[in-house]
């Protein structure tokens, strides 16, 4: 018997990787706010479904909420193509209408049940271990836990079935239309799956935690990484790493676990944004600052190149007067020469600068090729 | 003179009454347009002329709103693979993650069928398409580091992958430098030689006559098409390009004279 603390700690991995596996082709195709709107729109589709079943858990809310996403989906296509509104706008009109319709009826005609916003908006995770799963008589765990498995596994199948199909529609439609791959049906497989893998993991982390299981590890991913299936792989362990983390930062400030776990992974997002080894800002910033000094070390040389054919006097190459003549501010001339000295381009003799045999011959490279 | 010969051959690509419409707004109006097998073939005209429309048309990435469209005689089925797609460069997203090689094997995906991978076979096949485009070097280059050139021949290379007897290239000269252009124009007749049609959306009408040997002008409505020298007469390309073409059509009148 696992404790209920390692089954929500399971249940939030589970999650988290069934939200970014799918999460990854959103980021790629930039439909990001798709998830946004599959995941408030579903709520209309549950409370509908719940109507006709009466059951909270039936597996028909499931049926119910996605054919709701897959509506999302195509309103919003079909809003796009009157070429009246953008694509953003047109999320942002459609989803916001079916998931009040939702809630008003949640108002008027479900007060009785469990459905509350608070559950719809952030879910409650921590009370997932109460609704067990009790086959033949034994208890093998908590039901979103299985439920959460499952859409996983959904998941996992899709994605390696139609691997190519899913990379090629993502990366060109066109050719991936020219080639009989059918990417709009590509497209909607997507979404279903998009859809189904909101509305499971609605009940434990709620609709807005979802967007945030689908978008931030993948996007964390697509720093650190140059192929799309370790972007699938790096994407879910940053999100296991989100879920445990988050479990356990919920811990220390009693705070809710869904949201704990959004915020870490917003952490870990910003923490790579940062510091990414090729796309990262400190890297970035670095190359920059690097090809600024580089740029500077050729144009010093060569300047004492010229130097040199002209026999300038020696007042020229003093350390001192660099600035003056290049126009260069103190710290930038200094941080140049210094530069210059590590890649072996020049080197002090007293006050004055010498080019050294091989900045002489990278020089008269630099002239030759500009 | 053959002529009549010409016209027993089947067209590569047979397009007749070809109306394709936005919202009722007609893009293309009554088009009838014949590529012959084994020839370079260009699109021309001004922007706004439906090239690129009409190429996705041929490849029923759109549906048209009358007319009929024949290749190789028989309605198009992408499954067929008869058609080798280049579409523009700027249509993809060049940050994706992925290299030059796994670019070049999607144009082998359609071989492949459903649910198969790519194997070694595949990988093979691209490399080999990569050495006949010169980017053997290139191929694990993450596509996002590639210049403008070196992205039109990978997807070049990719064209060659699908192994297609008819290629449509949207523009697959804009925005490369003149060597460049150079190494695609040998590729293409290459092509040519390996008796593939190619059908090019092209923008430059000084460099019409020396590459392609077969040319539509196009503006919505067929306004010419036959051979180059055939076709670029001053009435065809003020048709083509109305009251903008006066100095167009001056210079190429020059063109055509020489």
């Amino acid at each position: 018997m696992i404790s209920p603390q390692v089954e929500i700690m399971i249940l939030a991995s589970l999650t988290a990787v069934a939200c970014a596996l799918p999460g990854v082709f959103l980021v790629l195709r930039r439909v990001a706010l798709m998830s946004d709107a599959i995941s408030h729109a579903i709520l209309l589709g549950i409370v509908l479904a719940f109507f006709v079943t009466k059951n909270l858990s039936s597996p028909l809310l499931i049926v119910g909420a996605t054919i709701t996403g897959l509506l999302t989906v195509t309103l919003t296509e079909l809003i796009i193509k009157t070429r009246k509104l953008k694509k953003d706008a047109a999320i942002g009109i459609v989803f916001p209408l079916l998931f009040s319709i939702g809630v008003i009826l949640i108002n008027q005609f479900a007060n009785t049940v469990h459905i509350d916003a608070d559950c719809v908006l952030f879910g409650e995770i921590a009370f997932t271990p109460f609704n067990r799963l009790i086959v033949g008589g034994v208890d093998i765990g908590p039901q979103s836990m299985w439920i959460m498995a499952g859409i996983l596994a959904l998941n996992i199948i899709f994605i390696s079935l139609f691997y190519k199909e899913l990379k090629i529609a993502t990366f060109d439609v066109g050719l991936a239309a020219s080639l009989g791959l059918f990417p709009a049906v590509i497209h909607y497989g997507l979404m279903t799956l998009v859809s189904i893998t909101a509305v499971g993991a609605f009940e434990s982390v709620g609709s807005i935690l979802v967007v945030a299981l689908m978008i931030v590890p993948p996007s964390s991913a697509y720093l650190l990484t140059n192929r799309l299936s370790h972007m699938l792989f790096i994407s879910a362990g940053l999100g296991v790493i989100s879920a445990i983390g988050g479990y356990f930062t919920a811990q220390i400030f009693d705070a809710n676990i869904a949201g704990s776990m959004a915020t870490v992974s917003g952490v870990i997002f910003f923490i790579i944004l940062i510091f990414a080894p090729e796309n990262g800002l400190l890297a970035k910033f670095i190359v920059k600052k690097w090809t600024r000094w580089d740029f500077g070390a050729s144009t010093l040389s060569v300047h004492l190149l010229q130097a040199e054919w002209s026999h300038a006097e020696a007042t020229e190459l003093i350390t001192g007067h660099m600035e003056d003549h290049m126009s260069w501010s103190k710290q930038y001339t200094s941080e140049v020469i210094a530069q210059s000295i590590q890649e072996g381009l020049i080197k002090k003799q007293g006050d004055k600068l010498m080019l050294t045999s091989y900045g002489r011959e990278k020089a008269k490279n630099s002239i030759s090729k500009g | 003179m053959n002529a009549k010969t010409k016209q027993k051959t089947l067209s590569a690509i047979d397009v007749h009454d070809l109306t394709v419409a936005y919202r009722e707004k007609p893009v293309l109006w009554d088009v009838d347009f014949q590529a012959p097998q084994g020839k370079l073939l260009a699109i021309v005209g001004p922007n706004g002329a439906g090239k690129s429309t009409l190429i996705k048309t041929i490849l029923g990435l759109i549906k048209p709103a009358a007319g009929q469209v024949l290749v190789m005689g028989k309605e198009y089925k992408p499954q067929s693979r008869l058609i080798g797609y280049v579409p523009q460069r700027g249509t993809v997203d060049w940050d994706f993650p992925t290299n030059v090689l796994d670019v070049v094997m999607m144009g082998g995906y359609g071989q492949l069928g459903w649910f198969k991978r790519p194997g070694k076979e595949e990988k093979r096949l691209a490399f080999q398409c990569l050495e006949k485009v010169g980017m053997a070097d290139f191929v694990n280059r993450q596509i996002s580091q590639l210049s403008g050139g070196q992205q039109q021949r990978v997807f070049i290379a990719r064209a060659f992958m699908q192994d297609a007897p008819i290629y449509l290239m949207d523009e697959p000269f804009a925005g490369v430098d003149a060597t460049t252009e150079k190494s695609i124009i040998e590729l293409l007749r290459e092509l040519k030689q390996n008796n593939k049609t190619v059908i090019c959306v092209h923008h430059d009408l000084q460099t019409l006559k020396e590459y392609f040997d077969w040319v539509m002008l196009l503006n919505i409505r067929r306004i010419a098409l036959g051979s180059v020298t055939t076709v670029l007469t001053p009435e065809n390309l003020r048709g083509a390009y109305g009251g903008r073409a006066a100095f167009l059509a001056g210079k190429d009148e020059e063109d055509v004279k020489k």
